[in-house]
């Protein structure tokens, strides 16, 4: 008996509570949002933790504002960091993912997995030497530091997921493509590259979301407002004596903001590349 | 190219092509945008590295102060803001920069400090307390500068206090300027509760279990006490200890570790410690500071034990002195004064070390320290304030430090060394959620092992 | 399908290609090293390198600013071993991890089969779901740490203040108890720490997994769409209940997702940092401490950087003892193919 067949007043109570079910976690889901959208609308009195379901009153923005003119300079620092930074690491993730999945040689394999565990280091472990070698090469304090930071823990995950969404090309393509005296590099341009765009977009989107969000590299690398990224000047709004929680939210809905767009925008391509294959086992 | 394959039809094609375009215009978009970074990142005042220990003629670089602190709050900004207008005054045309940081309870600051100073790359100068947390930390490290000189050019000795200023130097030598003073044992209380209730302020340990008990049988919170910042507690338990042991004994338990072991009035403190926790609310370690004062203003709370940052918090949030809160040396600590400062030092290395030392004159001046602290809501640690820009609760705090015994805060880096106060810190905020007496005596016990004397 | 790949292919490219490699026969065979190089380099320093400098300063002595390299053997893994922050932090990172990794995939699963079964409106439900994961853990954290303040049941705050006003007789204090659930059990005399789960925990693992089971329901959704709709068809005609299907079809071939799932999420969870450090700073009294905040707390607030060391490498062999068999596993697997 399949679906179809069953009796349609059958049908509504199970439909009914489906629905019931996903309305009730999307709540969930939007609940803490929420929250932060109300406080960021009150002022700095109305603000109270007894009173934190009550609307605000009124339509105000100035702790939007307020928040703004501190977050100001370090969106563009954290637009400075993550657009190089993904870019590079989704290029070097696609050129080794192609390696890795079509040019395998001994030991390939397990150069991979070397590589595949640099993902899973605790970052705490390696802050200070971390710090001591950018400023070794110059690098500290500055955005290009954070950068390379960045690149280089992403490689391993920017490798997996290309190595993985690459390992489903037929490898008849490449070999035709040698037939015709294609060498590495041809191939990649002609073969691969087209093929890749959502594997690119998943990746961006990762590595987009990771680095936008990132705090500890942020705070220990960068040492001034001139460099600093978003997440690390929202600590700032917090204050180091008492926070202002309508300022605090209304900060914390700002920078939320890119990568939510990211994913509202783009999230269809995101469920796109995980079926490609990019993400599994 | 035709594919039959999961990459679908070539209706999929299109929609590929306009994805791959998309990313064509964000990599030239991105180009570009990093293209201007580097460009504007070739102007950024990143500081040179160490290697030019040796002092280079004031000639050609002194055109910047980098000044480090976690002031963000409003107050406290404004109050370092008054501070560079006045140095502005002194050297225009020095670009000032403000570096701060905040969040995880200063933690976040000293982990940037650590590795700049470890990597040989410090600030002009940088808050800290004054005191051990200075000593312990940067001093015993070589980090620091003396300024001797300093003080005796600016006759800073002969203006602060010699308590303070014994309990602030190393081996004779000073290391830092305090620009104000905090107090740390003040009890605050809402007015109108205590007038409905017919109380008064508690004095002494005794009176303050008499008050508790009315106001807990009035339905209202005797004590109303945070947590989530992790000192709440550890800061009530040393302004107990201040009761207990009087200034001159509560100084000696970070300087002779045994005492906290043999000495009686050690296990004295803790049951004073625990009976005042039965007196306050079950949810501290889920409320700041903030929010446990918060219900001193709402009412819901009748007293909170802080240190006088609180009277910031108060005006703020448009309370009146005097008519919606009223303040208290916390019980048991009439005449005694513990003290914590904010200062600033000369690391070595600086790179822009005249700047650096006009900077620490502009903190130590009387010009300077009556702009800051009437903003920040602290005292001057100087003797000699113009009391005509200090509001009422600070011209009290100004008398009284003038007359009453200093002890320094341990929890607030006057007393002992960071590792020390983590420790203790740990140990009691263990205890607000255990309450089990004797695992915070043999706590604290470990913990008096990271004393060094 | 070779016919096109060379016209693709321009016959010059080719050509001068091929000349190339007649002149070095062997610049073919190097080429994929060279690309590799870079990156292999860059992991060589930044993470094996790193690792082997944490292990040395682990096993020294270094105290305060200045280092000290003298080598104690392993004195500070005694130390933090013995210390009761630290077993706090072990029991509540098991804790942590179990349940987190539990509720993603459990939550994940349910709205992906949900979302899979032609419901109206999918596109916004899906982007409901997945926008979570677009939010830093420090937002995530500090909005989190607000709704779980209890306040008194006389006068409720957060989400009891929220159960109040819709009628309903919950009241929760999760946040601010470290009382251990079921507590009073069994325990080693050697163990300082009562075992169990931490009350506190459970606001820490409901905002975790609020922040991470749309990604399951990602992978798990694309995983469902994966599974030819034949296969199911097939055996609803041979008379298979819907749960017989899911059963026996769907649910074994969801196990490679699973897999991956587990390793993303697990290595999240074992080194959980900004999200605990943001909702509960670690309180009350070490219920939700972990090693991360501790390692943080003890190298770059105490400067103890030989006990921070110890911590980090403590903490690198639990994600180790996670993923390595996995890591050998693939590489057996892989190589057989």
């Amino acid at each position: 008996m399949s679906a179809r067949e069953f009796p349609v007043r059958r049908l509504r109570p199970a439909r009914l509570a489906m629905y019931a079910i996903m309305v009730g976690f999307a709540l969930f889901y939007l609940l803490p949002v929420y929250l932060m959208f109300i406080t960021g609308m009150k002022s700095f009195e109305e603000v109270n933790i007894s009173r934190m379901w009550d609307l605000p009153s009124g339509l105000r923005f100035d702790s939007f504002i307020a928040a703004w003119k501190t977050l100001e300079r370090s969106f563009l620092n954290s637009f400075q960091m993550v657009i190089p930074a993904t870019i590079v690491s989704s290029l070097l993730g696609s050129l080794n993912g192609y390696v890795l999945s079509k040019w395998r040689f001994r030991g390939s394999d397990a150069l991979f997995t070397a590589i595949l565990f640099g993902m899973f280091i605790p970052y705490q472990s390696i802050l200070i030497p971390l710090v001591l070698t950018l400023q070794r090469l110059g690098l500290y304090g500055s955005i290009p530091g954070l950068i390379l930071t960045h690149v280089v823990y992403g490689i391993p995950i920017t490798t997996l997921i290309f190595r993985n969404y690459y390992a489903s090309i037929p490898t008849e393509l490449l070999e035709a493509a040698k037939v015709d005296g294609a060498g590495f590099f041809t191939i990649y341009r002609r073969v691969i590259l087209p093929l890749s765009a959502t594997g690119f977009v998943v990746v961006a989107i990762w590595q987009f979301t990771s680095i936008w969000n990132e705090f500890l590299f942020g705070l220990v690398i960068t040492n001034s407002p001139q460099e600093r990224p978003v997440t690390v000047a929202l600590q700032n709004i917090a204050g180091s004596q008492y926070t202002m929680w309508n300022v605090q939210m209304a900060g914390a809905l700002l920078v939320a903001l890119p990568t939510l767009l990211v994913y509202i925008l783009l999230g269809r391509y995101f469920l796109r590349g995980l079926l490609a294959g990019s993400l599994k086992g | 190219m035709e594919r039959s394959t999961q990459f679908g039809s070539s209706q999929q094609l299109t929609r590929r092509q306009l994805i791959r375009r998309t990313l064509a215009i964000g990599v030239a978009l991105s180009s570009s945008a990093s293209l201007l970074a580097a460009c504007g990142g070739g102007a950024q005042p990143t500081p040179t590295p160490a290697p030019q220990a040796a002092q280079t003629p004031a000639a050609a670089a002194e055109d910047k102060l980098e000044i480090f602190s976690w002031w963000t709050n409003p107050g406290e900004a404004d109050g370092l803001a008054a501070l560079f207008e006045i140095f502005k005054q002194r050297r225009p045309g020095v670009e000032i920069i403000n570096a701060t940081v905040a969040g995880g309870a200063g933690t976040n600051a000293k982990a940037v400090l650590v590795t700049r100073m470890q990597g040989g790359n410090p600030p002009d100068s940088f808050q800290v307390h004054a005191g051990q947390e200075l000593i312990g930390t940067w001093v015993v490290a070589g980090k620091m500068e003396p300024i001797n000189d300093l003080f005796e050019q600016e006759g800073w000795s002969k203006v602060m206090p010699k308590t303070l200023l014994d309990q602030i130097s190393y081996k004779g030598e000073f290391f830092s300027v305090p620009v104000n003073i905090h107090r740390s044992n003040m009890l605050w209380y809402n007015k109108k509760v205590f007038a409905d209730n017919g109380l008064e302020p508690p004095k002494t340990l005794d009176d303050f279990f008499a008050v508790a008990e009315k106001l807990k049988a009035a339905g209202v919170t005797p004590l109303s006490v945070g947590g989530k910042d992790k000192f709440e507690v550890p800061h009530l338990f040393e302004d107990l200890l201040l009761a207990v042991f009087g200034p001159a004994d509560y100084t000696k338990l970070f300087s002779e570790p045994s005492m906290w072991e043999s000495d009686p009035r050690v296990d004295q403190a803790i049951e004073v410690l625990d009976r005042f926790l039965s007196f306050a609310n079950e949810d501290r370690s889920a409320l700041s500071w903030a929010d446990a004062a918060q219900r001193v203003i709402d009412g819901t709370a009748a007293m909170t034990i802080m240190g006088d940052w609180a009277y910031g918090y108060f005006i703020n949030k448009g309370a009146k002195a005097g008519e919606v809160f009223g303040w208290a040396p916390s019980p048991g600590t009439d005449g005694m004064f513990m003290w914590l400062s904010d200062s600033f030092g000369l690391p070595k290395g600086a790179p822009h070390r005249n700047n650096a030392i006009e900077w620490l004159k502009v903190c130590g001046s009387r010009e300077g320290q009556d702009a800051f602290n009437p903003k920040k809501g602290s005292i001057p640690a100087r003797t000699d304030p113009d009391r005509s820009v200090y509001d009422e609760y600070l011209l009290y705090s100004i008398d009284r430090f003038a007359q009453d015994a200093l002890a320094p805060s341990v929890v607030h880096g006057a007393a002992a060394n960071e590792a020390y106060m983590t420790e203790y810190g740990n140990a009691l905020n263990v205890f607000s959620a255990s309450r089990d007496k004797k695992q915070v005596k043999s706590m604290l016990i470990e913990a008096a092992r990271e004393l060094k004397t | 399908m070779a016919g096109k790949v060379a016209e693709q292919v321009r016959p010059r490219v080719a050509r001068r290609e091929a000349a190339a490699r007649a002149r070095f026969p062997r610049v073919d065979r190097f080429i994929p090293f060279v690309v590799l190089a870079p990156s292999v380099a860059a992991i060589l320093v930044f993470v094996y390198g790193f690792i082997l400098w944490s292990t040395v300063v682990s096993l020294s002595r270094w105290q305060g600013i200045v280092p000290d390299l003298t080598f104690v053997g392993f004195r500070n893994y005694a130390t933090i071993f013995t210390s009761y922050r630290f077993q706090s932090d072990l029991r509540n990172t098991i804790v942590f991890t179990i349940f987190f990794l539990i509720g993603s995939l459990v939550i994940g699963l349910l709205l992906a089969v949900l979302l899979d079964s032609r419901v109206r409106g999918e596109s916004f439900f899906r982007t409901v779901y997945l926008f979570p994961m677009a939010i830093s853990f420090v937002v995530t954290g500090t909005a989190w740490q607000w709704l779980f303040v209890p306040g008194t049941p006389q006068e409720p705050t957060g989400l009891n203040l929220l159960f109040r006003k819709l009628g309903l007789p919950v009241f929760i204090a999760w946040s601010t108890t470290s009382e251990v659930w079921p507590g009073g059990g069994w325990q080693p005399e050697w163990l300082r720490v009562p075992l169990g789960i931490p009350l506190a925990m459970l606001p820490v693992i409901i905002a975790a997994i609020w922040q991470m089971s749309g990604f399951t329901m990602a992978m798990y959704l694309a995983a469902l769409r994966g599974i030819p709709d034949e296969l199911r068809e097939a055996a609803r005609v041979d008379g298979a209940s819907e749960w017989q299907v899911f059963r026996y079809i769907t649910f074994p071939l969801l196990q490679p997702v699973t897999l991956a799932a587990v390793i993303v999420l697990g290595h999240i969870s074992l080194k959980i940092f900004d999200l605990i450090m943001t909702q509960t700073g670690g309180g009350p009294g070490f219920a939700t401490d972990v090693p991360g905040i501790f390692m943080y707390e003890t190298t770059f607030k105490s400067n103890k950087y030989a006990e921070g060391a110890a911590i980090a490498i403590v903490m690198l062999v639990m994600v180790s003892v996670l993923i390595v068999p996995y890591l050998i596993w693939r590489l057996r697997t892989e190589t057989e193919r």
